[in-house]
């Protein structure tokens, strides 16, 4: 079997839940390789210990603390090549779609970005908004792709352990320099890793109503997301868009409150379980996608709905 | 200060696509086209640090030969004159970033500025690949863009808030959703623009290697979701379905 390399994503050491996914992907594909880059990760490479992988590379450098496409494709494409990796795969994130197509510049290799699907050696990817689903091949002898995440189960533990390696590389320094990093701090269950998500869009009218949604998502123990045009009035950080070219999410219950439901706001959340909406247009599109829902004034709504629904945390 | 901007034709995004019934592509008729939002998004950034700073800008784009309407929109933004490669064909992110490559070595440009992703093949791929290519640094999805002493200063968008770098110049930028407004182009604008010169080269002789790296096998619908919505009246209803039906709160 061939070798796939999955590049684990963790920050600052913690491991991201979404790097299972792509393990997960990598099993179907072939022999699993697992690589930890950064400064200071023996701990995140530990914790993939009991995943079936073949061997476990850690690039643990300080000059990899903070992550930098330049130096990271160096990391990755340089181990790729030593294993003979056919394909390397990271799951989908803003660094995995700024690092994976460099590093497939520099293996010379095709690229799919979130892939949805793999059988036999073709890809199934969403485009146009999550309008269509292509079926592609990568025709070269190295490939590279970026999972979905929302589409591949977490990977289970399996049997064994896998061994730890460290790989040796040098790393040259680029020509970009990181400066600083403004972290949106909250106590909330994250967006990606939330069972609960309620989300609220324009119909909001402006920030004093935000307490509505904040109490709601207290007493169900969810996260928080945003329309675009909520995140665009300054209600709400970049990080929270749900989207197209935001994140893209599947939690047990999606509740969209004051959200038409635009193409580009489905293409985020429509692989929710169960879609809950509350808007007082009966037009809205969102209806069209939603399995419960109320036509009504989310400012008469949500104040009930909090006081009523148990606390589920 | 001379910046390229990539700029490409997609189908606009307010209609939503079909897929032809034999899965080859996407209905073409009704369809009308835009500027890819991200691409307007590049070109105002770059009119606005011309207006600032001085200099030229150059819009890039590859595709079919009626693209030089939305051309046209660009440089009615502000844009100085524009490249097209010219093809009918879809050229995915690699082959674009190839042929970039070749006309950025003949412009030698200070900057480049794209989009941060295309809203038809949704790749995100087209400018990471072509900063490796030029051996340039790439500071992608850029909320804003500070430009000092032969350095860009660039905040990004990314999954934990916005990260900020700072990378030497020339350099690959994409924009994310909040680097700017785009205007819209005046009267007077569209009228001048229509003087403008577009350079049309032909996809068969810009003379590098073009093989692509990827076969789009075909295209189908999405799963649609099963079921109806179920409304309800009252939000002790909506709590019961939600406990007792979806058995998602207890
Ligand atoms: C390139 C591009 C990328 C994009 N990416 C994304 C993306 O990633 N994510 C995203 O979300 N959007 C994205 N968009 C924007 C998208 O097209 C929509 O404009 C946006 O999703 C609309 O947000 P909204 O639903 O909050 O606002 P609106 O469409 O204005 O909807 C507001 C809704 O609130 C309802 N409402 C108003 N008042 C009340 C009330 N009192 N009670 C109940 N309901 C009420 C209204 O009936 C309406 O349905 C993108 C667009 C483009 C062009
Ligand atoms: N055919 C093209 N013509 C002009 N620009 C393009 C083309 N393809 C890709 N680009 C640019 O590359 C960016 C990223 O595209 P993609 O990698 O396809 O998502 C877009 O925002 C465009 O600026």
């Amino acid at each position: 079997m061939s070798n796939i390399l999955v590049v684990a994503e963790h920050y600052n050491g913690k491991l991201k839940s979404s790097t299972f996914s792509s393990i997960t992907f990598a099993r179907q594909a072939g022999d699993v390789h697992i690589a930890v880059i950064g400064s200071n990760i023996s701990d995140t490479a530990d914790a993939l210990k009991s995943y079936g992988a073949a061997r476990i590379y850690k690039i643990d450098k300080p000059e990899l603390e903070q992550y930098l496409a330049y130096e990271y494709s160096i990391a990755v494409t340089e181990l790729a090549k030593s294993i003979d990796a056919e394909m390397v795969a990271m799951s989908t994130s803003t660094t995995a779609k700024d690092l994976m197509p460099v590093v497939a510049t520099r293996l010379e290799a095709g690229m799919a970005s979130d892939i949805i699907e793999y059988t036999d050696g073709k890809f199934k990817r969403s485009m146009y908004a999550g309008n269509a689903v292509a079926t592609l091949e990568i025709t070269t002898p190295k490939k590279v792709v970026s999972v979905l995440d929302t589409a591949f189960a977490k990977a289970e533990p399996a049997d064994g352990e896998s061994p730890i390696e460290d790989f040796q590389v040098d790393i040259p320094a680029g020509k970009a320099k990181w400066v600083a990093m403004e972290e949106s701090a909250s106590d909330r269950p994250e967006l990606k890793e939330a069972e609960i998500i309620v989300s609220g869009g324009r119909g909001f009218k402006g920030p004093e109503n935000l307490h509505l949604i904040e109490s709601l998502a207290d007493k169900l123990n969810a996260a928080i997301g945003w329309s675009r045009a909520a995140v665009d009035a300054g209600w709400a950080t970049n990080d929270l868009q749900v989207g197209q070219t935001g994140k893209i999410v599947a939690p047990e219950m999606y509740v969209a409150i004051g959200i038409s439901g635009a193409i580009q706001h489905q293409a985020g959340m429509k692989n929710s379980k169960v879609i809950v909406a509350i808007n007082k247009d009966e037009e809205a599109p969102i209806f069209s996608l939603a399995d419960y829902g109320m036509v009504a004034d989310l400012f008469e709504v949500l104040p009930r709905m909090t006081e009523k629904i148990p606390d589920q945390s | 200060m001379k910046i390229i901007v990539t700029a490409k034709r997609v189908p606009d995004p307010e209609i939503k696509i079909k897929v032809k019934g034999d899965g080859t592509g996407i209905e073409s008729h009704d369809i009308s086209y835009k500027l890819n939002p991200f691409d307007e998004i590049a070109i105002e950034e770059a009119v606005r640090i011309k207006e600032n700073a001085g200099g030229e800008v150059i819009l890039l784009s590859i595709g079919p030969g009626d693209a030089q309407t939305e051309i046209r929109t660009g440089l009615a933004m502000g844009a100085d004159r524009a490249i097209q490669i010219a093809t009918d064909e879809y050229v995915e992110p690699s082959v674009a970033a190839r042929i970039f490559k070749k006309v950025v070595d003949d412009e030698s440009p200070d900057l480049v500025l794209m989009g941060k992703q295309a809203v038809d093949d949704d790749a995100n791929q087209a400018g990471q690949m072509l900063a490796c290519m030029l051996d340039w640094p790439q500071a992608c999805f850029a909320s804003e863009i500070k430009i000092e002493d032969g350095r860009a200063t660039v905040k990004r968008e990314v999954d934990k808030g916005i990260e900020t770098i700072e990378v030497s110049i020339p350099a690959v930028i994409t924009a994310d959703l909040r680097l700017n407004e785009p205007r819209y182009p005046s009267l007077p604008m569209i009228m001048k623009a229509k003087k403008k010169k577009i350079d049309t080269i032909s996809f068969s002789d810009i003379g590098i290697d073009t093989t692509e790296r990827v076969k789009y096998l075909g295209l189908e619908n999405p799963p649609e979701r099963a079921g109806e919505c179920k409304l309800f009246e009252t939000v002790d209803e909506l709590i019961g379905a939600l406990k007792d039906e979806a058995g998602i709160i207890r």
